[in-house]
């Protein structure tokens, strides 16, 4: 059912046309890959703030009123050349070990933020000023580092063939972690 | 595209040690990039912060020279895992470098960035409080030179 949507996603004319592009598919990796540092940069000075690594003096929540924002903005750009990138090869990546991966990080990155400003952001004005805030703060940030680390890691070996299903035999780990449809690979 | 007499010094960097060792291996060369990567955002959010400061739309409650100090051990830390994952890069494929206009891009406006962040912006701003229209001049100037270091760097994997 995905795979067939996957299919006819990866073979509409503007998904070949953009897989195929000399300049405009570079054009949109790289915008990709520039914003990462608004993006992530932005994000992991706030991190850095709420685990007590950074910014000592610094109110916790001038930066969530006043850099996240541009992390706000960071994401959806990347949002948007990211999706663009899969649409250029949907099948491929749908079936990439290290997108996978990445989409878990992404899952828990994402299920952290949501933790973090529904239970720790609400009591922001008992450690503002706080140089170590409390240790669920402290918690969220280490982890947004160590998730956004990962999904940077793996979203840059996506790029690389290792772990393909056309590129067999794999270990069966692999296999089984990307679907690999051996079956169709041998026809 | 510099001088062809310079070619000895590339090729010289290609059969180093390392440079063969990143280049014989399947992993390292991905590896050693995705560090590269990890270290562009910890240095891209700490050049960002204050230039956003500097043009008045980041964290106006605080001074961009406090900003640039606070973050001037991240930046230079960041840096230094920039430019020794970027050497061993760098080193396994010398010679395709040389040919590279985008590497040449980027050679060209690293040290002007680097001179501009280390030698004017940070001086400027650590001295005390810049006016409104040096802190727009001084943030979108490095917004820009940055820029161009990072997609260039990004462009040598295209050629």
């Amino acid at each position: 059912m995905i795979r067939s949507l996957l299919d006819w996603l990866g073979n509409t004319p503007w998904s070949i046309a953009l897989l195929e592009s000399y300049y405009v598919w570079p054009l949109i990796e790289s915008s990709h890959v520039v914003f990462l540092a608004l993006f992530v940069g932005t994000a992991f000075m706030m991190d850095l703030r709420l685990v007590g690594l950074a910014f000592r003096g610094v109110p916790a929540s001038s930066f969530i009123d006043r850099l996240l924002p541009w992390t706000r903005i960071g994401f959806a750009i990347m949002v948007m050349t990211g999706l663009l990138l899969f649409y250029s090869s949907p099948l491929r990546y749908y079936h990439n070990l290290f997108f996978r991966i990445k989409c878990v990080m992404l899952a828990i990155a994402g299920l952290n933020i949501w933790m973090f400003h529904s239970r720790i952001h609400t009591s922001i004005d008992l450690w503002d000023d706080v140089w170590t805030p409390p240790r669920a703060a402290r918690i969220a940030g280490a982890l947004s580092i160590v998730m956004w680390t990962g999904v940077v890691f793996s979203g840059r070996l996506i790029a690389y063939n290792w772990f393909d299903c056309d590129i067999q035999p794999q270990p069966e780990w692999v296999n089984w972690v990307a679907q690999c449809q051996i079956a169709d690979l041998a026809q | 595209m510099p001088p062809e007499s310079w070619i000895g010094f590339f090729e010289w960097c290609e059969a180093t040690v390392l440079g063969s060792a990143v280049r014989n291996s399947i992993y390292a060369f991905p590896i050693i990039e995705a560090i590269h990567l990890v270290a562009l955002c910890v240095m891209g959010g700490a050049l960002i912060m204050v230039d956003l400061r500097l043009l008045g739309v980041g964290m106006k409650d605080q001074q961009a020279g406090h900003l640039a100090t606070l973050v001037r051990p991240w930046m230079v830390g960041a840096l230094a895992v920039m430019l020794s994952s970027g050497v061993l890069l760098f080193l396994s494929e010398a010679i395709k470098c040389f040919y590279n206009t985008s590497f040449w891009v980027k050679m060209i406006t690293l040290p002007i960035a680097l001179a501009f962040t280390f030698l004017v912006r940070d001086p400027r701003i650590m001295k005390g409080a810049p006016s409104r229209m040096q802190g727009r001049l001084l943030g979108s100037a490095s917004l820009a030179l940055w820029f161009v270091v990072a997609a260039a760097g990004r462009w040598i994997g295209y050629s």
